[in-house]
């Protein structure tokens, strides 16, 4: 195993290839040194009888055919595990860089991770109070649940992650054990430095994992950034019987390091250059959000992604939406109006969420209450429409009461500060007194028992 | 099983072997030292390639092949049923019960239970000349479902030997045949079939009845026959997965196949639970005796996804040989389209539109060929019917798989972004949706529902149409400038969509409706059409008519009127005749 090849046959970007190889396998990890002092990683992705092609993590800026030594190490990428990497830093690819040096391990485990097998998952239905109206009551958030944030540019995804994990009980007063791991991809240094504040700040800084790949890293490193965050989350989760947030953020510059390194290797490329295998590669790491039946933890991710040009057909939030349990749609002109959160509610959904709202875990009128909002909201965009045809004094008055019922709705529904923590309760008896606006008959998605339950009550202060 | 071949080259899961090889076309072979399953794809002079429905991380070249002489294959035999497998036909809960919770590489399992005993009755005799399909005895193969096993559809000849009724395995012989050249074969209950040949049929059949499913907008609006096609086109989001599951419950079917091709692992486990628990309306006994599910999720590896759909086709069409009525679910038929793109990738054909291989049309053909009314070869009736979710990249319906599955299929269950966020569910569009099989339908609709049936239908549809037509003219100016019989189009539309196209999948009593139900509700909707037009044509305004409840009565029928008790809605008829009469005494 410890056999040294001295030099390159050649190097293509992020790839290199080595021939002459013996007994090298498919998928294994490689360790390169530049010049005999500067150590590099890489990995096999193609091999053919003594020939191997390789990528690179980090750059290949200094290496040339003769300087490189490689060493095969027998093993996929694996990273070191225990307790301890609670409340460490590390690199894109697991190395720490806190500069408390090396984590003592209790087990290696690879980064790829195998298949959950379905049989052995347990449908979740612990609803996750995030203090958010929005989210709570509209597009519930569940443990065990993957949950990505749309976004774009410019638009306050990163507030709104925070906010969750200052407000999501993740914090003191429970029995149970929690815990974040956050994974960086290509984000800027102020972005990881303001998460690291957050997490200082709500006192949770002991129990978070930070992986790192900041936008000046190796753009080939964040491939395997959420590998190994998401490896260590299992860990924690299932090992130790914690329950994980995983944010991942931004899973755009993640697909766009995979196109890069697909057309390094000149594969053929699908939808505007992305890999053919984009939705199965995406499916590997959100796939990895659950609760495992008869153990104790569980895996819940955030990625956020901002979508390019905001156009959500666009190949990354269109294949992450399909593989996961709904999503959170941020909106530029909710944002113009200063609403913070700025979510736009109709095309946001909780795929999890009729499982894990209702009687038993928040209040029986919710699913109905979230459908009336829902109903409510679209035809309030549609008033707009017309008012902004016809004027708003030509409207039925139905219209218009629609209209004020809407902008009530986005400033103090969906509006809320920064740091406002409101239960599911205060959420549910908030929207009845928004729906109470409107007249009875207009209130189609609840059903009789409930309206005369709910609709007649004045808010009781 | 022995070697054929040596690893040349591992590219994910496309290995080559270099040179001329024994290897036939399509056969199962076994792959390294991990014996990893997969399957030739395709042969020259110079290479041999392997198709590996396993992660192929850790092997290496130099790395033994053994082949095994036959082509890709499923066993069938009692078992299936009640059972949830992987894409190629191995359980899940026994790999759970071998390797734990992950799946982990090359698991050794069996196809079905060889230890099991099955109480088995044999209905041939000694002597007795038989035939490819004929039944030569009979299982209780969950409560619901009697198993028929048969003689393999290629074999042919005399019984020498038969078993006593009684306990079996699998693999024991029931019945020894002796064929016309001599030889002699055992047959156990289980047979093997190879996934990529459609099971021999005698003919097939034009269906006239439909499949009914208990979805109002799919059985009265865009109706499928047992042995139909359909396709649910819809962004994500849409309720493609939930309304394959509602079909999956209420259906009068005999026998489910789900096949979960690349979808989320926690659907897979949700239907697992749902049904289990869930009543079978026809027989009583839980959902999953009828049941049989393929589950590949979407982080399982990509190769076996592109098996799972042939894999469930192929089951469908054994238990449609025993005279069966079997409905597919393909969730989703794009994630399959898109394994065979990114395979085809690797194998660095030529891509048409998208980077879809160039033979996606004819695969896909080839699958929803598949379906149809079948006389089967012992004689007996039966169906397989194919409803494949598509999720058309961006929503865009102009995809290539949307368009091409749209060639091949006769109902087209168009869902609807715009109605999904008003969280209209199902959000099935009813104006880009069709069904081909309405004139196939309509005999039967008018002898066993209603003779006003097809006609009804074709006024509600008339009265959406024209709505949406209306709607285009009141964005523009707003509804209260529209003369009174055209208001009365957007109102009894209103009351068409939300009383009866929208459907409450999580309510007790609208979550299956049957037909006389359908029937009798747009019947009440059309009354109310006709009594208001009749009205508003004697000049009386809509606004006086709207003051009246009776509206809002009849969209919340669904609700109000239990599945048990349709003889309530005979009193909404008597309503509405008291309402015009209510309106014409005092207003005339």
């Amino acid at each position: 195993m410890s056999i040294e090849y001295l030099g390159l046959d050649s190097i293509n970007g992020p790839l290199v290839v080595l021939e002459g190889v013996q007994d090298v396998a498919f998928d294994e990890i490689v360790e390169f040194s530049v010049q005999r002092t500067k150590k590099k990683l890489g990995r096999v992705i193609e091999v053919y009888e003594d020939k191997a092609i390789i990528q690179v993590f980090e750059s290949t800026a200094d290496m040339s055919l003769k300087n490189t030594h490689t060493r095969l190490t027998g093993r996929p990428m694996e990273i070191p595990l225990s307790p301890e990497i609670l409340g460490r830093t590390f690199d894109g690819i697991g190395r720490p860089i806190d500069q408390l040096g090396d984590v003592s391990y209790v087990m290696k485990r690879d980064v790829n991770g195998d298949p959950l097998n379905p049989v052995s998952r347990e449908y979740p239905r612990n609803f996750i109070q995030t203090g958010i109206s929005a989210i709570d009551g509209l597009t519930t958030l569940i443990r065990g649940q993957k949950l990505p944030f749309f976004s774009g540019d410019g638009l306050p995804h990163n507030e709104l992650a925070a906010q969750i994990v200052r407000q999501a009980n993740l914090g003191e007063g429970s029995s149970e054990k929690f815990g974040v791991v956050f994974a960086a991809m290509g984000v800027q240094h102020d972005v990881a430095d303001f998460f690291r504040r957050t997490f200082e700040e709500s006192g949770v800084l002991d129990r978070v994992t930070m992986f790192l790949n900041v936008a000046s890293d190796p753009v080939i490193e964040r491939i395997m950034t959420p590998r190994v965050a998401l490896t260590a989350a299992e860990y924690l989760a299932y090992d130790l019987g914690m329950h994980i947030l995983v944010i991942m953020t931004d899973m755009t510059a993640y697909c766009e390091a995979l196109r890069e390194i697909s057309a390094s290797k000149q594969e053929i490329p699908s939808r505007k250059g992305y890999p053919g295998y984009l939705y199965s590669d995406l499916a590997m790491l959100y796939e990895r959000a659950g609760i495992v039946a008869g153990k104790p933890g569980s895996v819940t991710q955030i990625p956020i992604l901002t979508m390019p040009n905001d156009d959500i057909t666009h190949p990354i939030p269109d294949l992450t939406g399909y593989i996961t349990e709904g999503q959170v749609v941020f909106d530029r002109d909710l944002q113009g109006k200063s609403i913070y959160p700025p979510i736009d509610i109709l095309p946001s959904l909780s795929r999890l969420m009729k499982g894990g709202i209702g009687e038993k875990y928040t209040r029986a009128d919710h699913q109905a209450v979230a459908n009336q909002l829902f109903a409510s909201y679209s035809r309030v965009k549609e008033a707009r429409s017309l008012a902004s045809v016809i004027g708003e004094d030509e409207l039925a008055p139905t219209d218009k009461k629609y209209l004020a019922y809407g902008r009530k709705f986005e400033d103090q529904f969906l509006g809320q500060a920064k740091d406002e923590n409101r239960s599911i309760i205060e959420t549910l008896d908030f929207a009845w007194e928004l729906l109470r606006m409107l007249p009875r008959e207009e209130l189609d998605r609840i059903d009789t028992q409930l309206l005369d339950q709910y609709y007649g009550l004045e808010k009781v202060l | 099983m022995k070697q054929l071949g040596t690893i040349y080259g591992i590219n994910g899961p496309i290995v080559y072997l270099k040179g001329k090889t024994q290897f036939q076309m399509s056969e199962m072979v076994y792959v390294g030292k991990m014996r990893l399953i997969g399957e030739i794809i395709s042969l020259n002079n110079e290479m041999t390639t392997i198709q590996v429905y396993e992660e192929t991380s850790g092997m290496k070249p130099g790395e033994p092949v053994y082949g095994t002489g036959q082509q890709m294959s499923v066993t069938l035999g009692p078992g299936i049923l009640n059972n949830i497998f992987d894409g190629i036909e191995r359980p899940l809960k026994t790999i759970e019960d071998q390797v734990g919770q992950y799946i982990t590489k090359s698991v050794q399992v069996e196809s079905l239970d060889t230890e099991r005993k099955w109480p088995v009755r044999v209905t041939v005799e000694l002597g007795q000349e038989v035939t490819g399909g004929m039944i030569i005895a009979e299982v209780q193969e969950t409560k619901t479902i009697v198993h028929k096993s048969m003689i393999p559809p290629n074999i042919d000849g005399k019984v020498i030997e038969v078993v006593e009724d009684g306990d079996y395995t699998v693999v024991e012989p029931i019945v020894k045949v002796k064929q016309l050249d001599d030889t002699i074969v055992e047959i156990p209950l289980a047979q093997k079939w190879p996934i990529r040949v459609p099971r021999p049929v005698r003919r097939r059949h034009e269906s006239s009845v439909p499949l009914i499913t208990g979805q109002r907008v799919v059985d009265t609006l865009f109706p499928i026959t047992k042995g139909g096609t359909a396709a649910i086109p819809g962004g994500f989001g849409t309720g493609k997965t939930m309304m394959q599951h509602q079909v999956a419950k209420y259906s009068d079917a005999d026998i489910i196949v789900y096949i979960g091709c690349g979808e989320r692992g926690n659907e897979m486990t949700e239907v697992l639970e749902d049904f289990s628990e869930l009543e079978d309306p026809k027989s009583g006994n839980s959902l999953m005796e009828r049941t049989v599910l393929i589950a590949n999720t979407s982080n399982m590896p990509v190769a076996a996804r592109e098996a799972s759909i042939y894999t469930g086709v192929t089951l469908a069409e054994y238990y449609r040989d025993m005279g069966y009525d079997v409905a597919i679910m393909a969730d989703s038929t794009s994630r399959w389209a898109e394994a065979l793109r990114e395979l085809s990738g690797r194998l660095e054909e030529m891509p048409a539109e998208e980077g879809f291989p160039a033979y996606l049309a004819s695969r896909l053909a080839t699958f929803y060929e598949r379906a149809g009314l079948m006389q089967n070869l012992n004689e007996s009736e039966g169906s397989v019917s194919i409803i494949g979710a598509v999720s058309p990249q961006g929503g865009d319906f102009s995809e290539p798989v949307t368009q091409n599955t749209k060639r091949f299929v006769r109902c087209f269950w168009g869902l609807d972004r715009q109605l999904a966020n008003e969280r209209h569910y199902p959000a099935v569009s009813w104006l880009n949706s069709y069904s081909l099989y309405v004139d196939d339908l309509s005999v039967w609709f008018r002898d066993n529902v209603s003779p006003d049936f097809i006609n009804n239908r074709r006024q509600i549809l008339e009265i959406l149409h024209q709505e949406s037509s209306l709607m285009d003219i009141v964005k523009l100016i707003g509804s209260d400038v529209l003369p009174d019989d055209q208001k009365l189009t957007i109102e009894i539309a209103r009351v068409i969509r939300l009383g009866f196209l929208q459907q409450d999948a999580f309510h007790q009593e609208d979550t299956n409706v049957s037909l006389e139900k359908q029937a009798k509700m747009m019947e009440v909707i059309l009354h109310l059409y006709r009594q208001c037009r009749e009205m508003i044509s004697m000049g009386m305004p809509m606004s006086l008519l709207l003051e009246n409840q009776i509206f809002n009565r009849v969209v919340t029928i669904k609700y109000d009127v239990p599945n048990d008790r349709l003889d309530l809605l005979d009193q909404y008829l008597v309503d509405i005749d008291q309402f015009y009469n209510h309106i014409m005494e005092t207003n005339a």
